[in-house]
């Protein structure tokens, strides 16, 4: 049994994933990427084989994704997570024709063809408003741990207008409402619903079209999901991998350059 | 004499200055303006007062400034930040042509015509890299308070560079140079260079008229004030000591002095509406 890996060094997180040859995921990770980007893109790869109780040349090849893509040293290759993301997305849903990809520092939107190539494509580079880490300045601001803010802001019924568009203004916003004595389930709901608001509007520039797929870290969070699909008005897909939708894509490239291998008479590149 | 108190209440702190009718300071005071803006502004008033060896009942006239002036219950009357600004760079500066305000939370340029009159300005409150925040998220990654910026700044030789585009993604980009190894104090010069190049842009677009006057809190950086006057190429007023802070408080309160001059007497020169 041959084996491909993804490896998707996150600006916050890095994850890996092992796929087998029919494309099942045999083994996850998750590690911090801290300052040490190399070494955060190798605990993660060794803590996936030691999840799968695999040997490390049991897996044949290994492609890097996401912006520390190149510090995967041991990586076969590189792909964008864009493309990562694409191909992991269409693979759970196949029906998915636009990706909305929620991070720490950033979101993006794809849009994808039926059969998983990206079409277009936008992100926010410039500015982390409505990326993971304006989640991040309220839940310090609130001292709620992040993955209480979903299930917090569920509670809220009257939200608060979040009025400020930068991350780091935001923090003073949030702390500003809960002086003027709003619930903490409110503010977190007005923080959802603008971050929800920002997304659409990004989602907007690729065009959207059903099905979304949510993908990134935060798509853990309910109420991401919930104010999404609202801000939207379509449903949402959502899978317990969408986490990890990153490196499953980059896995089931790995998967792509093995079989390309075998049969050299189709080697087509992915 | 009769004393007109000034009162800025800034997105990050609420200042208060005490003006005689000789337009001469005599009294001043300072707080963090956190959330609750009438208990602030209240509380910082009655300082300045103190300060000033007066009672409440002294001060003859308020005005209030400031993105929280709305919330002074005491003010009788309300102007806007670059009025007061105005009125306040050029009691301080007759000459002032482009004022640069640089606040915790917002970067303001505008232009003056004759008598202090606000001719254009550009505003930016919508996204922290272009403010004082800027510094203060940096110093935080660099693991410095706010007040540690100027001594940390002023053993830098040489900045480096720093793209300055958001402060939230500021903070790969300064643990990236500390892993390089590179002085915390030329990360923060770096910082200070690459706010000036979005001030001297604002200022730009109110068109680059001298003289030119340099005020709020992050100009008690004199590095700041040093970069902005190497980008412009020219000469640069700032207030004295930490009056930096208090141009638009004293601002307002000269202005104060003009409705008390009419009051007097309405046919007075110069006395025009706030």
């Amino acid at each position: 049994m041959a084996y491909g890996a993804g490896v998707d060094v996150g600006s916050t997180q890095t994850k890996a994933v092992i796929v087998d040859e029919a494309r099942r995921i045999v083994a996850r990770s998750l590690t911090m990427t801290g300052a040490n980007v190399i070494r955060a893109a190798e605990s993660a790869f060794q803590e996936a084989l030691a999840a799968g109780d695999l040997r490390e040349e049991e897996v044949e090849y290994v492609v890097g994704t996401g912006y520390g893509r190149y510090k995967v040293t041991f990586g076969n290759t590189q792909v964008t997570e864009i493309s990562c993301h694409g191909r992991g997305a269409v693979h759970l849903f196949p029906r998915t024709r636009t990706v909305v990809d929620m991070g720490g520092q950033d979101t993006k939107a794809i849009r994808v063809s039926p059969t998983g190539e990206i079409l277009d494509f936008c992100m926010n580079d410039k500015c982390a408003a409505g990326t993971g880490r304006f989640l991040g300045a309220a839940s310090s601001a609130l001292d709620i741990p992040l993955d209480e803010l979903g299930p917090t802001a569920l509670r809220g019924d009257r939200p608060v207008k979040i009025s400020t568009t930068c991350t780091v203004f935001a923090e003073s916003e949030v702390l500003s409402w809960l002086g003027k004595g709003k619930k903490i389930e409110d503010i977190l709901l007005g923080v959802h619903q603008s971050i929800a608001a920002r997304s659409t509007g990004l989602l907007r520039r690729v065009g959207i079209e059903a099905e979304v797929t949510f993908t990134g870290g935060v798509a853990r969070n309910v109420a991401m999901i919930e104010a999404l699909a609202r801000s939207l008005g379509l449903p949402v897909n959502v899978s317990d991998e969408s986490h990890y939708m990153g490196a499953l894509g980059a896995a089931l490239f790995a998967l792509d350059h093995i079989r390309a291998a075998r049969t050299p008479a189709r080697q087509e590149a992915s | 004499m009769t004393c007109t108190l000034g009162i800025d209440v800034g997105t990050t702190y609420t200042k208060a200055v005490v003006l005689d009718h000789a337009d001469r300071v005599v009294g001043r005071a300072l707080q963090p303006t956190g959330f609750k803006l009438t208990a602030i502004a209240e509380q910082v008033a009655a300082q300045a007062t103190a300060d000033a060896g007066l009672e409440r009942a002294a001060v003859g006239y308020v005005v209030a400034t400031g993105f929280g002036r709305h919330q002074v219950a005491f003010a009788d009357v309300h102007v806007t930040d670059l009025t007061a600004a105005a009125r306040g760079a050029t009691l301080l500066f007759p000459g002032t042509r482009t004022i640069l305000d640089v606040g915790g939370q917002t970067m303001k340029a505008s232009r003056l015509g004759e008598r202090a009159t606000v001719r254009s300005f550009r505003l930016n409150d919508k996204c922290a890299a272009g403010t004082g925040a800027f510094l203060e998220k940096t110093a935080r990654y660099l693991g410095y308070t706010t007040a540690e910026i100027g001594p940390l700044v002023a053993t830098s030789k040489e900045p480096i560079p720093i793209s300055g585009v958001c402060a939230v993604f500021a903070e790969s980009e300064v643990i990236n140079h500390l892993s390089q190894g590179v002085a915390p104090a030329d990360i923060m010069h770096g910082a200070i260079v690459s706010l000036v190049g979005r001030s001297v842009q604002l200022m730009k677009r109110v068109g680059l008229e001298p003289e030119f006057t340099l005020i709020g809190g992050i100009l008690r950086f004199a590095r700041m004030a040093e970069v902005v006057r190497a980008e412009l190429g020219a000469a640069v007023n700032v207030p004295p000591d930490d009056l930096v802070q208090f141009t638009a408080a004293l601002g307002a309160a000269r202005l104060g002095q003009r409705q008390l001059a009419r009051r007097a007497d309405p046919d007075v020169v110069g006395a025009g509406a706030p």
